[in-house]
């Protein structure tokens, strides 16, 4: 693995990810938050979408490996302009960086960038295509809520996640499809007919258009995507109401999923849209969790693919 | 009087024969003994073909100079056998005037390698809201017979109908790039399993036939002649087959890229394979080879749409649509029909020259070798393979697909009105 | 060349008894001790050392053992593909004031223990810091010395001496091999 572009890893790889996080974890519990694996290397956080969250966690994780972090943002600014991709991604590598964290609108743009420079890219998100970095800590923080501290060297075996929403737009639909099953997860995709992507058949996952199948099945974790209505009303659903009494995790479904469903948002939350408050305030006790998780991700991927040789 | 004497090549692939060629037009076929003077081709294993037409090229000027120009335009038209080109409207200011088609047309003849001949835009401006000066471009000096908003489609019924009906008596054409905007909004790539692996957004196959069912259904009404252009799915092939053995007049093309590159191209990203319409299924590349073969499709033409560099090394959503392809259209056809015997090399000759010089009524051109014709002729090794580099490529652009990809032949010689464009590979 | 044992079951058992009684003398008495091994052998004698400890002082010494990874401060890091981290475990008491015994099974260059004493100085600030370690075979390239060795292994820099240990290989052994350099 040179790059991280993609979700789509072996479950030897996925694994391998997960139990750095677990080790790299522990520094939450220290005074003193700093390692000394990426001393002298240098990662630059190239966003051309605005993303605090995911800027601030890619750059607390290479802090405390003791890498120096650099942000530049691509919104506003001229490079926020396809055609200037290029030049900045080169004039960039050409300072003589280690690692590339990119977050761009297009889908595949990580992987033109990684093919124009020798550095390391890390996808961060792109457009609609993947987020790796959120699938690998969704998986984590799944992990952890069902192994616990015997986490390590284990996947997600039999585990039955169901992702509901708009698939066709999401990111994080499309990355936690590749890697939950790979570590073994039972995944079901469901969501509007018009928001299920093309050849849904032949990802390794089930799929549905029967949200309330899918709530009444009591799955083991039921991630909810943002859906962007204000974008899609009138062509992919008639309407917010539409959508709520179909495919929203609404007070009524989320009592009967039971209250043994872990309940994730990749966030931020539209409530009373996709999402209901009383079903939001639940998987928020998941979001702190989450949102530790990430930086440990982050920190396991920085470290896999910075600590050792990068010439290679 | 010049004389040149094609010493020994293959019509068409047939039986070996010497072209005798005084002053632009062929005197001779058979046994020549030229005189001393005279230039001689020793054209021994070679294949004669008349030189081809391409009915769909993007010459990018006016306008967009650093793209193409005429001039470089046709040194790879040259380059790759042929004798004419139809020029795209998609210029700036667009070819919707006299002004513009005649410029295109002075423009050809002063460079001189190859017939330029231009394509008159259907709307003003391309816009889709009102007819050029269709007959005045017509009557012009240019002889416009050919027109297209290529680039957008003519998608107003009522438009398109009162196009086709206005360019009939002339004799006419009407060249649609067929393509719904409302099914392609945001659309990135063919719409398929893998748009949806590469988060891209699709580009279904029904938003090229459900124009060409409505085009060939307008097309019978009228009675004129519509041209579909780019033909890239199957579906659109089965309205095609519909459409001829009903008697309607449409002719249409398939270009090289859509007989040989699929969508798993897309796959990493890469903006060079990125085109309008986008590269399709392998069963779509096996439907339309099977209706090149059988007179579905009518013809091969290029789309030949050069970009920068910059336009094409950026992130796939931003990347320009189009590829190059003069150079390298033989090669392909060679490949995927010639090869696998659906085509012989008259058939190649039909597709690439005499059915583009009819559909575009310009007279001279792609007809046979033989007494009297204009001396028009390109002559091919289909021997070996050649790894395609950007020496290889000769006009402002190097957007080919086909670079670090080894095709089969090589144009050797490109006679233009008697005069040789292409000399042992180098154009002159 | 065929590997030769150098020390057999009963030989690494006694020695471990041997370090364990060395470690409570010095320190005079199980107060106040920490034991951490290196992972990934270092961790398993580090139990067993525990263990022993427990059994001599009739105290649990479970809850005074921990692992320590030094693998992020290794200084050869970005010399080799990454490495995999370990767990680092540290006992509840934590290691403030504490007398930390580290524990790993061949003392070779020293490199690995300068990692550790770096990764020590990033949890807190122990009273004393000691050394354990089973094999010690020379070729230092930096000041470092063993407080407590099971057994002092001559051998050249060619050779190359091999851990087993029942947890993970099946069996406990040390072996000694010329060819392929450590």
């Amino acid at each position: 693995m040179r790059h991280l572009l993609t979700a789509a890893l072996t479950r030897d790889e996925a694994i391998e990810l997960l139990d750095i996080a677990e080790d790299m974890d522990q520094i939450h519990e220290r005074d003193q938050k700093k390692l000394p694996a990426l001393r002298g290397r240098t990662v630059v956080n190239l966003f051309f979408e605005d993303s605090t969250r995911t800027r601030s966690s890619f750059e607390i994780a290479g802090k405390w490996l003791s890498a120096d972090v650099i942000n530049v943002s691509g919104k506003g600014s001229s490079v926020s302009k396809g055609e200037d991709l290029r030049d900045t991604v080169t004039t960039i590598s050409a300072m003589g960086v280690d690692g590339i964290v990119m977050r761009h609108g297009a889908s595949g743009a990580p992987n033109v960038v990684a093919s124009w420079i020798p550095q390391i890219v890390v996808n961060a998100g792109d457009g609609t295509h993947e987020h790796p970095t959120q699938a690998l800590l969704d998986a984590f923080a799944l992990r952890r809520r069902i192994h616990g501290d015997a986490s390590r060297g284990k996947g997600l075996d039999g585990v039955r996640v169901a992702i509901a929403g708009d698939v066709l737009h999401s990111r994080v639909a499309r990355s936690n499809a590749l890697l939950l099953p790979a570590l073994g997860a039972e995944v079901t995709i469901v969501g509007p007919p018009s928001m299920l992507p093309p050849g849904i058949g032949t990802w390794q996952a089930a799929h549905t258009t029967d949200f309330d199948e899918v709530v009444d099945s009591r799955p083991d974790a039921l991630m909810m995507l943002r859906v962007q209505l204000e974008r899609q009303t009138g062509t992919f659903v008639p309407s917010a109401g539409e959508y709520i009494g179909g495919w929203s995790l609404t007070p009524e479904r989320f009592a009967r999923l039971g209250g043994e469903t872990l309940v994730m948002h990749p966030g931020p939350m539209n409530r009373g849209l996709e999402i209901s408050s009383v079903a939001a305030d639940a998987a928020a006790s998941l979001v702190l969790e989450q949102v530790r998780a990430g930086v440990s991700v982050r920190m396991a991927v920085l470290y896999r693919l910075l600590a050792g040789r990068t010439d290679s | 009087m010049t004389t040149l004497v094609v010493r020994g090549a293959r019509i068409l692939g047939g039986d070996a024969a010497d072209l005798t060629i005084v002053d632009g037009i062929i005197v001779g076929v058979g046994s020549a003994s030229p005189a001393a003077d005279a230039t001689v081709i020793d054209a021994d294993g070679l294949l004669a073909l008349p030189g081809l037409v391409d009915l769909h090229t993007h010459l990018r000027e006016p306008g967009f100079e650093q793209s193409e120009t005429v001039a470089t335009g046709v040194r790879a038209a040259a380059a790759g056998g042929y004798a004419a080109v139809f020029a795209m409207a998609n210029t700036r200011p667009v070819a919707d005037t006299v002004a513009v088609v005649e410029q295109v047309a002075e423009l050809g003849r002063r460079a001189g390698l190859a017939h330029v001949q231009p394509i008159g835009a259907v709307t003003v401006g391309l816009a889709g809201e009102r007819l050029a000066d269709l007959g005045m471009m017509a009557r012009s000096a240019a002889n416009v017979r050919v027109f297209s908003d290529d680039g957008h489609c003519v998608h107003d019924a009522q438009l398109m109908r009162r196009a086709l009906e206005y360019v009939a008596p002339f004799d006419g054409v009407i060249a649609q790039h067929a393509q719904e905007p409302t099914l392609t909004v945001g659309a990135q790539m063919h719409e398929s399993p893998l748009a949806g692996e590469l988060g891209l957004g699709g580009w279904p196959s029904v938003a090229e036939s459900s124009i060409v069912a409505r085009d060939v259904l307008l097309a019978e009404a009228t009675g004129a002649r519509l041209h579909v252009c780019h033909v890239s799915t199957a579906e659109t092939v089965d309205v095609l087959r519909w459409a001829k053995a009903r008697g309607i007049r449409v002719t249409a093309e398939v270009t090289p890229h859509h007989l040989i590159l699929t969508e798993e191209e897309v796959r990493g990203y890469d903006a060079r394979f990125k085109v309008n319409p986008p590269l399709r299924a392998a069963g779509d590349v096996d439907a339309l080879r099977a209706a090149l073969a059988d007179g579905t499709i009518d013809v091969v033409a290029t789309d030949h749409a050069p970009h920068p560099v910059e336009a094409k090394q950026a992130a796939w959503a931003d990347a320009a649509m189009g590829m190059v392809g003069l150079e390298t259209a033989l090669a392909v056809v060679q490949e995927s029909m010639v090869e696998t015997g659906l085509l012989d090399w008259a058939g190649v000759a039909r597709v690439m020259a005499s059915t583009p010089a009819r559909i575009g009524r310009l007279d001279g051109f792609g007809g046979a070798l033989e007494v009297g014709a204009a001396a028009h002729v390109a002559l091919v090794d289909p021997a070996g393979r050649t790894p395609i580099g950007t020496e290889h490529l000769h006009g402002r652009s190097t957007n080919s697909p086909f670079l670090g990809r080894s095709l089969p032949g090589r144009v050797v010689h490109t006679i233009y009105q008697g005069r040789q464009t292409v000399s042992d590979g180098v154009v002159a | 060349m065929p590997a030769r044992t150098v020390l057999q079951e009963a030989d690494i058992a006694r020695a471990l008894t041997r370090i364990a009684h060395e470690i409570l003398e010095a320190n005079r008495g199980p107060e106040s001790l920490v034991i951490l091994g290196i992972p990934t052998r270092g961790a398993l004698l580090a139990e067993r050392i525990a263990a022993r400890l427990g059994e001599i002082t009739g105290t649990d010494f479970a809850g005074r053992t921990g692992t320590l990874d030094v693998t992020m401060h290794r200084d050869d890091l970005a010399r080799t593909g990454t490495r995999p981290t370990h767990p680092t475990r540290i006992p509840a008491s934590g290691i403030d004031g504490q007398t930390v015994v580290l524990v790993d099974d061949v003392l070779y260059s020293g490199r690995t223990i300068r990692a550790a004493l770096d990764a020590l100085t990033d949890l807190g600030r122990p009273a004393a810091v000691r050394l354990a370690v089973l094999v010690d075979r020379g070729h230092r390239q930096l000041p470092i010395r063993a407080d407590y060795v099971g057994k002092n292994l001559p051998s050249a820099a060619s050779e190359h001496v091999s851990i087993l240990l029942a947890e993970v290989d099946g069996q406990d052994a040390v072996t000694i091999q010329e060819g392929s350099a450590r």
